[in-house]
């Protein structure tokens, strides 16, 4: 018998703890500078369109899957797709459904880590007084391990671990009395927070505070629409590839979820209030702080080269708290505050997401209760985590967010299609997604979900393969397929690196660079064992099963 | 721009409202806040 007898407290909470599951750290630092870099106001076109026929359906194929799996007393994605068809290798590619969640986390809680941190150092004043090269040396010297201005020694691995455990103690208190606890603090908070900082990007006016534009630049920078880009295979590969880490799909944590949600009761309705809850935060508050704050301070060129030197994090982390003391010290503190706490939040919210399936997996197979879950959760994140702090020079960090945060997602997502689509049957399917629903689910998703879903993902996946040089998908048909170095294929032959190695003549550079590679190479294989390990327990709770009858 | 900041926070506002409006379903339901309380099904003293 299972030892996980959990529920949800309230529908709203569910909701939210839902709508805190897919609203991340990439709803405020990633969305505004792929918009930036994908058309501007003419990204949205695409966002929303692959909002509506790939989102959507995959929020509802995964509530539903969820939710049909814990009529089975499942909640975690081996056994989940387990339960919609006979053939046994299904749950072998529902581990990719534990292992994106912990390999994920296990860089997420870093960062989530700096934010916290980042909490602390705008209420101790860290930033005032500091110019936008100190702000940014100051991050320089916290992700390298180096002094810390508050003269904690080794301060991020402090701050990574305060962060596990407290992840680690709220989920040990469960559903209702830990992640929906949370979720119910920490999104109206986010919420308020985002608003004060969306009306001060929405209101810099050029030649108060050191402002040297007003936010309409900024803001017409970022949504005025470039059409020509409209017919780019890139932006749209750019933009479904954001509706998957902005809604958490293909991860299985909503599966997870949402398998504690009776089958009588609504998932549909649910499905469409989280999402776009999720695409309120993205859109309006995430596209109204980053860009038109930065820009009004650092006008569009020097914006536009931070973007492609430092990317959204480097904009968020290295400049953002400079920015803020322009409006003086203490409503640069405060912004400071704000701005960390709701990364914070948006963090943290996913994050204990994260935990839940690995914890339901050990609570149905091997009952064991929710406390030393838990735990074991807290410390295998711990484990895996070390690395991304420890070498986070040599690219660990973002081997994880790639393999796990970025390709991962895609496979599964694609696979999960597939079989609630044309193995588990659209007609059951769907089904399940109108069983007990509060709204009318419209008729032509059943066609969206059968053909237009799969055929999306498998485009995405095999763009993400082949990407060609450039993203000039019209040259490379015409003028020979050279890949390009961001493609899969690419990743796995470490083509940029060893072309790097290949021109590199100083011998410090060749060092530092022969040192990432063995890092990176190092992470694969850590990342495979991690799936292999997960695959056997599997295999063990699949034979343990059979002996028991349950199966 | 106008038009999607509308459009979005049009349409959150829809569904969270339709959230909070929607009749309960008889229990038990998935929620502890709407379930049975124990004292309500214990024999009268």
């Amino acid at each position: 018998m299972s030892a996980n007898k959990e529920s949800w407290g309230s529908r709203v909470g569910l909701i939210l703890a839902m709508a805190g599951n897919a609203v991340g750290l990439g709803n405020f630092l990633r969305f505004p500078v792929q918009a930036v870099q994908n058309g501007g106001g003419a990204f949205i076109i695409p966002y929303l369109v692959c909002f509506l026929v790939m989102g959507i359906p995959l929020l509802w194929i995964e509530w539903s899957m969820g939710r049909f799996g814990g009529k089975f007393g499942h909640h975690s994605t081996p056994f989940i797709v387990d339960t919609m068809h006979r053939n046994r290798l299904w749950k072998y590619i529902g581990v990719f459904g534990i292992w994106t969640n912990i390999a994920v986390a296990s860089y997420y809680c870093y960062l989530e880590s700096w934010t916290l941190s980042y909490v602390f150092h705008s209420i101790g004043g860290t930033f005032a007084g500091l110019d936008q090269n100190g702000v940014s040396a100051f991050f320089n010297e916290y992700v390298s391990l180096g002094e810390s201005t508050f003269g904690i020694p080794y301060e991020p691995i402090v701050f990574f671990v305060i962060c596990l455990l407290l992840n680690t103690w709220i989920l040990s208190q469960g559903l209702a009395k830990g992640v929906e606890r949370v979720a119910k603090i920490g999104m109206p908070l986010l919420i308020l927070f985002g608003i004060f900082l969306a009306y001060k990007g929405f209101t810099i006016t050029a030649g108060e505070n050191g402002a040297i534009n007003d936010s309409s630049v900024g803001l017409n920078f970022l949504w005025t629409p470039n059409f020509d880009e409209l017919w780019s295979p890139s932006v749209w590969l750019a933009a479904a590839g954001q509706i998957f880490f902005t809604l958490s799909v293909g991860m299985g944590t909503i599966h997870c979820y949402a398998s504690y949600v009776r089958s009588k009761d609504d998932i549909a309705l649910n499905a469409m209030s989280a999402g776009w809850m999720n695409e309120f935060v993205e859109v309006v508050l995430g596209a109204a702080i980053l860009i038109p704050i930065s820009i009004g301070y650092l006008g569009v060129d020097g914006v536009t080269e931070l973007v492609n030197s430092q990317g959204g994090l480097g904009l968020g982390f290295r400049t953002l708290p400079y920015l803020f003391y322009q409006w003086g010290d203490v409503l640069g503190a405060v912004a400071g505050v704000m701005w960390f706490g709701l990364l914070f939040f948006a963090g943290i919210t996913s994050s204990l997401a994260m935990g839940t399936p690995w914890i339901g997996f050990l609570q149905d197979e091997f009952n064991w209760r929710r406390k030393p879950a838990a735990w074991s959760f807290g410390l295998i994140v711990l484990l895996l985590g070390m690395p991304t702090v420890l070498f986070f020079k040599y690219g660990v960090f973002d081997e994880y967010d790639y393999w796990a945060g970025t390709v991962s997602l895609v496979v599964f997502a694609l696979f999960e299609s597939i079989l609630f689509a044309w193995v588990f049957g659209m007609n059951k399917g769907w089904r399940e997604i109108t069983s007990g629903a509060d709204i009318k689910v419209p008729n032509f998703y059943k066609f969206i979900i059968k053909f237009i879903t799969p055929l999306l993902l498998l485009w995405v996946f095999i763009g993400s393969l082949i990407t060609p040089k450039g993203g000039d998908w019209t040259g490379a048909l015409s003028n020979g397929w050279e890949l390009d170095d961001s493609s899969i294929i690419n990743k796995i032959k470490n083509s940029s690196l060893k072309r790097q190695l290949a021109e590199a003549t100083d011998p410090e550079v060749i060092q530092q660079l022969q040192d990432t590679l063995f890092f990176v190479n190092a992470s694969r294989t850590l990342l495979v064992a991690v799936f292999l390990s997960i695959a056997l327990l599997v295999y063990i709770a699949y034979k343990k099963r059979v002996r028991e009858g349950r199966i | 721009m106008l038009s999607t900041i509308i459009l979005v926070t049009g349409l959150m506002s829809y569904f969270f409202y339709r959230v909070l409006n929607a009749p309960p379903k008889p229990e038990p339901d998935s929620y502890l806040d709407n379930d049975d309380e124990i004292e309500r099904q214990a024999p009268r003293a």
